[in-house]
C-alpha cells in the first residue's frame, strides 16, 4: 500500500493486455460516453497517468444482479478496470477477505482515502423496524451507508434498488426500503438505473469520473444523460412499426413473428429512458424487445408498481387490479347519461307546467 | 303570478364578444380532435395488414394530428386567459374564481334550482351562472394539467424548444409513465364535461328561453326584464 499509486494502464499492462487492447478499450469507452473521436486521447492520457480511484462498493438489500451484469461486460478490461485494477478496496461479495479483516480493510480505506474514494452502492437501504432487515458486521446498512458516504468524493447508486428503491420499495414496502438519495444528502449521487444496469454503462460512468474528475451531466432523476437521455422507444428498431400502426396483439400472434411493435402488449419503451436499443446486452447480442418481449421499464423509478407488465394502461389507483382508467371513464359516462335522462324527465314536467300556464294566459287574453 | 310569459318586455343583451365565441368553438373543435386521437393513441386499432412498416404511416399521422391540435388548444387557452383581463365583464377572470360570498350563495341557488329542481327562483345572472363559472374554473385547471403533462411527455420526442419548457413537470409527478396516466385519466374528465355541458345548454334553452345555445353563435341573449316566479 505504500508504493507509488499505480495507474490503470500500469495494471492493464501487468495483467498481460497489450497496448492495442488498452487503446481499443479507451476508444470503446469514449464512444459509449458520447465523446468525440478527438477526445479519445484525453481518455488514454487519463488512464495512463492518473492514479486509480479507490472504491468502496457496498451491498445492501439486493440480489447482486448488478454485480452479475457488470462482470459479464463485453470487453475484458471493463470488468478488470474495477474488479482488479481500480483498486476495489471493499466489496462484500467479491473480496477475498472476510469477517474482521474485511471490516478492517473498509475502515482503513475510509481513513486513508478520506474525501477521495468513490462509494458505489448496490441495493436498497432498509429503515423499517430500526433497520433490522439488513445488517452487516453488526451494523444496520443505513449506518454503514452514512458512515461510508461521509468521506466519499461521489456516490454511484448501482441499479434500481439503490437509485429508486427497486422491488423492495414496491407496495407495501414491508422493510421500509429507500433509495440512496433519500438517505444521503450533500454528496453528488449518480443514479445508474436499470434492473440491472448495462455493464458498459456502469464502466462508462466510472471511466468518466476518472477521466474528467467531475460527475457527468445528469437528468432530472439523477441519471447520466450520456446513457439515459433517450427513450428506449426512440432507439428501438421496431419503431417504424409503431408509426405505421402495426401492432402485435398477443404473444402467439403471427405478427409477433414479423417483428411488429409490442406497444399493445404493454411495452414501456415509450416511457422508459435507457440505452438498451443502442448498446444492447451481452456483448451487443440482443435486448428484451429484440427477443420479442415488451420493455418493462426497469430504469424508471417505481416500475414494479406501475401496473401490469403486459398491459399498456395501468390500473386506476384504488379500483382493483383489472380496472383501467378507460373502464372507469366508460362507467362514469354511463352514469352521466342516466343522470341526464332522469334530469330531463323532471325538466319536462316543469316545462309542461310552463306551457299550460302560457296557454292559459293566451286564453285569458283572447 | 299576474304577469304572463309573453307580456314582460324582452331586452336583448350582448354577452359574448366575438373573441370569446371564437375561442369557444376553436376550443371545442380542438378538444374533440384531441379526445378522439388521444384515445386512439392510448388504445390503437388492430389493423392487421400483413404489410411492411414502410408502406404505412397511419399511426404517425394520428399522433401528428394530436400534437398539432395540442398546440392549437394550448395557444387558444393562453389567448382566453389574456381575454380574461381585457374582455367585457362577463368574460373577466373574477367571474371564475369564487372569492366572494355572493358567488357561493348563487352556486347553492343554482344547485337547488337547476340540478335538484327543488326551488323555483330563476337565476338572474346574465353571463354564466356561478355554478357554471366554478366548473369552468376547474376545467381551466384541467387545461393547465393537460398541457403540462401533454407537452411534458411530448418534449422527449421533439427537438423544438417549446415542449422543453414543460419537461420540468414530468419528474415532479414521478416520470413519463405517471404523467401519461394523468394525461389519460384527464381525457375522461373532458369527455364527461362535454356530455354534461351540451346537455345543460339544451336544458337552459329549453326551460329558460333566453337563447343560450345561439348566444355562443351570435353573442346575444334575450332577457325578460321582470323575471319572477315561473317554474
Amino acid at each position: 500500500m505504500n508504493e507509488k499509486p499505480k495507474t490503470v494502464y500500469d495494471d492493464v499492462k501487468s495483467n498481460g493486455h497489450s497496448r492495442r487492447d488498452f487503446l481499443k478499450f479507451c476508444s470503446m469507452m469514449a464512444a459509449f460516453m458520447g465523446i468525440k473521436s478527438s477526445g479519445v486521447g484525453q481518455v488514454v492520457e487519463a488512464l495512463e497517468t492518473k492514479p486509480r480511484i479507490p472504491i468502496i462498493w457496498l451491498h445492501g438489500q439486493e440480489c447482486t444482479g448488478c454485480s452479475e451484469s457488470f462482470i459479464r461486460s463485453s470487453h475484458p478490461i471493463v470488468a478488470d478496470i474495477i474488479l482488479d485494477k481500480i483498486s476495489l478496496d471493499y466489496t462484500e461479495t467479491l473480496m477475498a477477505a472476510s469477517g474482521h479483516q474485511a471490516e478492517a480493510s473498509l475502515k482503513q480505506t475510509m481513513e486513508k482515502y478520506k474525501g477521495e474514494y468513490l462509494l458505489i452502492v448496490e441495493g436498497a437501504t432498509t429503515v423499517g423496524d430500526g433497520g433490522v432487515y439488513c445488517c452487516i458486521g453488526g451494523k444496520t446498512f443505513e449506518n454503514r451507508l452514512k458512515e461510508a458516504a461521509e468521506g466519499a468524493k461521489a456516490i454511484i447508486a448501482w441499479g434500481n434498488c439503490a437509485s429508486a428503491g427497486g422491488v423492495q420499495k414496491a407496495n407495501p414496502n414491508p422493510t421500509g426500503a429507500k433509495a440512496v438519495h433519500e438517505i444521503i444528502s450533500g454528496k453528488p449521487i449518480i443514479n445508474v438505473q436499470g434492473c440491472p444496469p448495462i455493464a458498459e454503462v456502469m464502466a462508462g460512468v466510472v471511466v468518466h469520473l476518472l477521466v474528467f474528475e467531475r460527475i457527468p451531466q445528469l437528468d432530472a432523476h439523477g441519471r447520466p444523460k450520456a446513457f439515459y437521455s433517450r427513450r428506449v422507444h426512440d432507439t428501438c428498431y421496431r419503431r417504424p412499426n409503431f408509426d405505421a400502426g402495426l401492432f402485435v396483439e398477443s404473444f402467439d400472434d403471427e405478427n409477433a413473428k414479423r417483428g411488429y411493435c409490442l406497444y399493445k402488449l404493454g411495452c414501456k419503451g415509450p416511457v422508459t429512458y435507457n440505452t438498451c436499443g443502442v448498446i444492447k446486452w451481452n456483448n451487443g447480442v440482443s435486448f428484451p424487445i429484440q427477443s420479442g418481449h415488451p420493455c418493462i421499464g426497469c430504469s424508471e423509478a417505481n416500475f414494479w408498481d406501475n401496473g401490469p407488465f403486459y398491459q399498456h394502461l395501468s390500473q386506476f389507483p384504488g379500483f382493483g387490479i383489472e380496472t383501467t382508467a378507460d373502464k372507469i371513464g366508460v362507467g362514469l359516462g354511463v352514469a352521466t347519461g342516466v343522470g341526464i335522462a332522469a334530469h330531463a324527465v323532471t325538466t319536462n314536467i316543469r316545462k309542461r307546467k310552463l306551457i299550460q300556464k302560457s296557454k292559459k294566459d293566451d286564453d285569458d287574453d283572447s | 303570478m299576474e304577469e304572463t310569459v309573453h307580456k314582460s318586455p324582452i331586452k336583448i343583451k350582448y354577452i359574448w364578444e366575438l373573441p370569446v365565441r371564437f375561442y369557444h368553438w376553436l376550443n371545442a373543435l380542438s378538444i374533440v380532435v384531441l379526445c378522439i386521437t388521444g384515445y386512439i393513441i392510448g388504445d390503437p386499432f388492430a389493423i392487421q395488414k400483413g404489410t411492411e412498416a414502410y408502406m404505412n404511416y397511419w399511426f404517425g399521422t394520428v399522433r401528428f394530428v394530436h400534437f398539432a391540435a395540442g398546440y392549437i388548444f394550448f395557444f387558444n387557452f393562453v389567448f382566453r386567459l389574456y381575454w380574461g383581463f381585457v374582455g367585457n365583464k362577463y368574460s373577466r377572470w373574477y367571474n371564475y374564481v369564487p372569492l366572494k360570498k355572493a358567488q357561493w350563495v348563487e352556486i347553492w341557488d343554482v344547485i337547488k334550482t337547476d340540478i335538484l329542481q327543488i326551488k323555483c327562483k330563476p337565476i338572474h345572472s346574465l353571463g354564466h351562472n356561478a355554478l357554471a363559472d366554478i366548473t369552468y374554473f376547474f376545467t381551466f385547471i384541467a387545461f393547465v394539467l393537460q398541457s403540462l403533462t401533454g407537452f411534458g411527455i411530448y418534449a422527449a420526442m421533439s427537438n423544438s424548444w417549446f415542449p422543453k419548457l414543460f419537461s420540468w413537470f414530468v419528474p415532479l409527478v414521478g416520470g413519463d409513465l405517471a404523467a401519461r396516466q394523468i394525461h389519460h385519466i384527464l381525457m375522461w374528465f373532458f369527455i364527461i364535461f362535454a356530455i354534461i355541458h351540451v346537455y345543460l345548454v339544451f336544458y337552459h334553452d329549453y326551460i329558460e328561453r333566453r337563447g343560450v345555445t345561439s348566444s355562443m353563435i351570435g353573442g346575444w341573449k334575450f332577457v325578460e326584464s321582470e323575471e319572477e316566479g315561473e317554474c
